[in-house]
This record gives structure tokens, sequence and C-alpha cells, in this order.
């Protein structure tokens, strides 16, 4: 088999992973690569979506038979496998044309999770030690693996992850019953302690080796089951509280495969928008300072998808505005729906040099769409803007028509 | 507003014939009304002055710069001498004058700052782009890429590409302002290049490149297909200096 067709089949297997920022690490200084703080996206795939590491999985050979996998046991499709050298020489190929920001590792259980994870270290250590690539590596642990394995891959990635994949353990019984809840919590608790860990000793001695010094994420999947928009969310706070997690993504589930546990293939749509509203939520819960219970309530646990989780909050809660500009802390105006921590933070350094108007705050790059409803500047609003509460409904959710696809229908004359 | 009489400068187009212009101008206390970079026709109402570069007062200038005001305007105006704001050298002496006035506006929302800022802001966003989307290709050990940025962005794409290709040897050729930023042993310059001519890419080359391009079409999902997002991420403009969306084998979704 050529490297071409491995290619293909392995980044085929491989797309539906979501994490591909190369953000987080701050690693350089060798022959070859140096990861940018702020990560860097090399291309953007038809999807529009970014593609900034070189996302493959070293193997598609798979032990287990999880139903919403391409690459279960069951599945009939090509099979293919990169030796170490290979991958690790077609990375430094990709690198040197400035494709790629580094790669993302993951891989099928091949064997044993062992086994896999000695052939991915493999890979990372003829990248490191014999290229001395100091470019970004994303690796993904694999839930039942050695611990020491585990603590080998940490040391030579920039960041790893373990995919939580499914929101509950129920689902995950149902699901993906090779894999258990524990066997998927007891790795990422063994990433965060090595990361305090290497950060504490790092303190003292500066050349103390890194432990995936870019964090750790997780992903899971949406809508596949039954879990609410509420429990995801309290899920990913917890996550982020008790492991540290730099980043959960989540992945509108999109039907790779037939069985009557999941949503029926045909006609299924990926739920793209409930995707999209979780992380407007999940920016809400790691900048803006939410929390899952302000976003959503036993109550009422679904999203709601015409207008998003911020501008919600605010009409649910108008006795907090309007917000006055010019005395306002960071905080405060941090719930203002459309002024995010950029706008927050120029409105805080300009306002220090004279009273802001509706002017200054257009000159500063301050959108107006959604927060002139809730602003006041100096005391007066927005001249010639009346506001009732189902007016400013009415005109947010014209703001977000069209993120929302129409649900229109062909009429027809004649009779099915 | 001052009241020195008005004038327009010829300079070099460089960086130290500006300075040197700014310096002329505080000396014989004259107000350049515009500047004319070479090559540039244009009949004058004002006076017109041509000033030959003189690196000693360009230095000079461009010390008083941080000592007179402060290091933050001094990279205002390094800054804003790449981007390409149509007249931007009168923006950048309207400041100037003010500044060595005592008279610099503080405020973040005064018209004059913003101009250049917002200037600025384009620039360092395309620079950053730019930082994804070169594409290099292999000429036998030295790496080539092309572009055609609207700014100039090279200044500001080599800390980051000489640190990230250490060890090779490399040269960005900036099609759109004929220059070039060549990099081979830990030494760097940035040269004017009228033209280049490049061979054909040797065949391990082409083959990276075909396997570079089936991994991004692979890697799209069809079922999330969304080209206006993947425009206004990747705006077409780019497109054209591409590895990805050049040669054969190029589908259109």
């Amino acid at each position: 088999m050529t490297i071409a067709e491995k290619l293909t089949i392995l980044t085929d297997a491989a797309k539906y992973d979501v994490a591909c920022t190369s953000s987080g690490g701050d690693r350089g200084g060798g022959k070859l690569g140096k990861t940018i703080a702020a990560g860097c996206c090399h291309s953007f795939s038809a999807d529009g979506r970014c593609i900034s590491l070189l996302k493959v999985l070293l193997t598609n050979v798979c032990v287990y038979n999880c139903q919403y996998c391409v690459n279960r046991t069951s599945n009939d499709l090509p099979r293919a496998m990169f030796t170490p050298r290979e991958l690790a020489d077609l990375t430094i190929d990709f690198y040197r044309r400035n494709y790629i920001e580094g790669l993302f590792l993951s891989s099928a259980v091949l064997r044993s999770p062992d086994y896999t994870t000695e052939l991915m270290i493999r890979t990372l250590s003829i990248l490191r030690e014999e290229y001395g690539f100091t470019g970004y590596i994303h690796a993904k642990a694999i839930p039942g693996a050695d611990p020491l394995l585990t603590d080998r891959l940490g040391r030579l990635a920039d960041r790893l992850s373990v995919n939580i994949e499914l929101p509950s353990s129920q689902s995950l019984a149902l699901l993906a019953p090779d894999k258990k809840k524990e066997a998927i919590f007891q790795p990422m608790a063994q990433i965060q302690t090595g990361i305090l860990q290497s950060k504490a000793e790092r303190q003292k001695f500066r050349h103390a080796p890194a432990f995936a010094p870019a964090g750790q994420s997780t992903q899971m999947i949406v809508g596949a089951s039954g879990e609410s928009d509420y429990h995801i969310l309290k899920l990913s706070e917890g996550m982020y509280r008790k492991y540290g997690l730099r980043r959960v993504f989540f992945s509108a589930y999109i039907p790779v495969a037939e069985s009557p546990l999941l949503p029926s293939p045909v006609d299924f749509k990926p739920p793209l928008l409930r995707e999209h509203r979780l992380y407007q939520s999940d920016w809400l819960l790691r900048f803006y300072h939410f929390t899952a219970d302000e976003i959503l309530s036993p109550d009422h646990p679904t999203l709601n998808p015409l207008l998003d989780p911020k501008c919600n909050w605010a009409m649910a809660h108008l006795d907090f505005f309007p917000v006055e500009v010019n005395t306002a802390d960071y905080e405060t105006l941090l719930r203002v729906p459309g002024i995010g921590v950029v706008s927050a933070r120029r409105i805080l350094s300009a306002r220090r040099w004279r009273a802001l108007d509706y002017d200054a705050l257009k000159k500063l790059g301050v959108v107006l769409k959604r927060a002139q409803y809730f602003l006041t500047c100096s005391g007066k609003m927005t001249p010639a803007l009346r506001v009732r509460p189902e007016g400013v409904l009415r005109a947010l959710t014209a703001l977000e028509a069209p993120a929302i696809a129409p649900q229109y229908e062909q009429l027809s004359l004649f009779p099915a | 507003m001052s009241t020195w009489p008005q004038c327009a400068m010829l300079y070099d187009g460089s960086f130290a014939g500006f300075l040197t212009c700014v310096g002329e101008s505080f000396r014989v206390k004259e107000y350049p009304f515009y500047f004319l970079p070479p090559g540039v026709e244009q009949i004058s109402l004002y006076p017109i002055r041509e000033i030959p570069t003189d690196q000693a007062l360009a230095k000079e200038v461009y010390h008083a710069l941080e000592t007179q005001v402060s290091a933050t305007f001094r990279r205002l105006m390094t800054y804003s001498f790449l981007t390409c704001l149509p007249q931007r050298e009168r923006n950048m002496f309207d400041l100037i004058y003010l500044a060595f006035h005592r008279a610099i506006p503080q405020d973040l929302t005064d018209d004059r700052i913003l101009v250049l800022t917002r200037a600025i802001q384009h620039l360092t966003h395309e620079a950053h782009q730019f930082k994804g989307f070169l594409r290099f290709a292999d000429y036998g050990g030295v790496l080539v890429g092309q572009i055609t940025p609207k700014n100039r962005v090279l200044p500001l794409l080599r800390p980051h590409f000489c640190q990230r290709l250490a060890g090779e040897a490399f040269l960005i050729h900036d099609k759109a302002h004929r220059e070039g930023l060549f990099y081979a042993d830990h030494k760097w310059k940035i040269r004017p290049i009228d033209h280049l001519d490049l061979d054909q890419p040797d065949q391990a080359e082409r083959q990276c490149q075909a396997l570079w391009r089936s991994f991004y079409h692979t890697v799209a999902i069809p079922a999330r297909e969304n080209p206006k997002l993947r425009r206004s991420n990747l705006p077409k403009r780019f497109w054209a200096d591409m590895t990805e969306f050049q040669g054969e084998a190029v589908s259109m979704v």
C-alpha cells in the first residue's frame, strides 16, 4: 500500500475528531519548529473548519466495537497502518512546507491499549529526538494503557486528550460497551496530576521536563444519545473545575453507522445549531464568568435555538439592565450581549480619557447590534430606539436568522 | 494646524527616507502636505522638495521618537509605515508634528490616532494570516514561498519563520511589493526582487504537494459542508498562492 493510500484511509478515519487547535504551548528554539501561544490555522477545509494539525490515525484497525464509531470492528472498510517512521517523515515534510502547525496523533486500539501507546511513543520520539522537532504535538491518550506509558506520551506531546465520547455512563454502556466511565476518567486524573507536578518542578528547575505543557482537552458527541444541554454543560463545567481541562469539544453526531441503538441515518441532519449553541455556552463558562446554572436549569434544560445563550440570559434578567458604559465594572460589561472580552477591555482603557458616547463606542469597534438594547451612555439610550421587551426579543431573534435554517417546504398541486 | 508654509516632499520610499523628511521639515520649518515616493508622477500646487536620504539624520529622528515621545509611539510609527493606508506618510507626519509639540492626543477614539491603529490592525491581522497560509515548495533544499499581501508583512513574518525554520534556508517572495526575505545560516536580509524565475519543482516535491492536496480534500466532512464559512475564514484572494488549490485534482466543493 502506498503512503498516499494510507494517508487517505487514515485521514478519513480521523476526520470526525474535532480538536484541531494548536494553542496554549510555547515551545521553540530547536532545529525545526515553534509553537505560538495563540495557535495558528493553516487552512480551512470545505466544511469551514480550521486545519491546523496533520490529523491522522496511526492505524484504524480496532479491537473495539463502539456503535457510533466508523472504525468499529464490525464495520466493513479498508484498514491501514502507518509505521512510526513513515508518519514522522510525513509530518516533517508537511511541517517544513508550512502546511501544518504540527501533528495530531490518535489511533484505534490495535491489539491492546499498551501496544498502541508504544507505537505512538515510537513515532513521537523519532520526531522529537531524531529530527529535533519542536512544533506542536497533540496526542490521544488511550484509555486502559499503563500509566507509565501515558506518562511517557505526555513528556513528548504538547497536549494530551482523552475523549469521554458520550455524556453519561448509561449511553456509554449502551453504545460503547467496551469503554467504562472509570477507565476514561482515570487517565484524565493522571494527566492532571502530571501537569501540576511538572509545573511545580519547572518553577524550581528551569530544565525539568515538561509534561503536556499545553494542557489537556476532551470531546463528546452530541445528539447520538438523549442527554439534555443542561446535563452536558454541567458535565463540562465539572470537568473544567475538577480536571483543569483547557477545552471541552462538542461534535454534532454524524451518522456513520446503522444501528438500532442510534438515530436512523435516513434523513438525519447533524445537530449543527445545537453544537453551535453549546460552544457559545462553553465560551460563557470559560471567558465570561458564567456558571452552568445561570445559563440553564433543570426546569429549562434545553438551549434556546432562536437566541444565543447570552441574549437569552439577558432577556430573562432585564432588571440587570441597562448597564452604564462609563461606570460599569469589567464583569458587568461582560454580561452585556454583544460585548466581548476585547470590547470590554477597550471600553475600560478608552473611558479613562473621556466619557464615551455611542459614536465613541462605534469607533472603538464595539458592535452595537445587540448591545444597544442593554446599554446607556452617560444615562442616555441610543437616540430614537424604542425599547419594549417584546420588541427587543423580536429584533434579537431577527439577528440570528442567518444561523437558523429556514423550514421551507415545496408545495405540490398534485397528491403525492 | 501648523503655521509653517506647506510643501510636497519627494523621497526614496524607505523608512529612513521618511524619517529624513521629518528631520528636514523640522529644520527648515516647512509642513509637507504630501509625500511622493519615487516613480509616482503627480502635478503639484506645492513646491516640491527632493529629500535625499540621510542615514545619520534618520537615526537621530528615530531616536527622538522614543526619547521625546515614547516607545509605544515609535512602534506605532514603524508599524504604520508598513501598512497599505493611502497617504500613510501624511497621517504619520500629522501625528509626529503634534507629538514633537507636546500635543499628542491621548484619546483612543481620536480620529487621527484611530486611522493609524485601524491600519495597523489590518497589517498585523494579515501578517498573522500569512503565518498560516504561506506555502513553501522545496527547490533542492531551499524553501521558496510566494505571497501577495496588501500590506508589507515581511518584517512581521521574519521573527516567526526564522525561529520556526531555524535550521533551513528559505526565501519568502512578496510579489505585491517586489521584496524578498532571504534566510540561511541564521542570517536574514530583506531585499527588493524585480523578477523571480522558478523551475518546475522536482518529482519528490510534486508528490508531497499531491499528498497534501489529498489530505486537504479528505479531511473535510461532506455532511457539514459550508462554503461561506470557508470563504470568510480563508478569503479567496489567498487561494492562488496555496498548494491545496493548485494543480490537478482540485475539486471545487
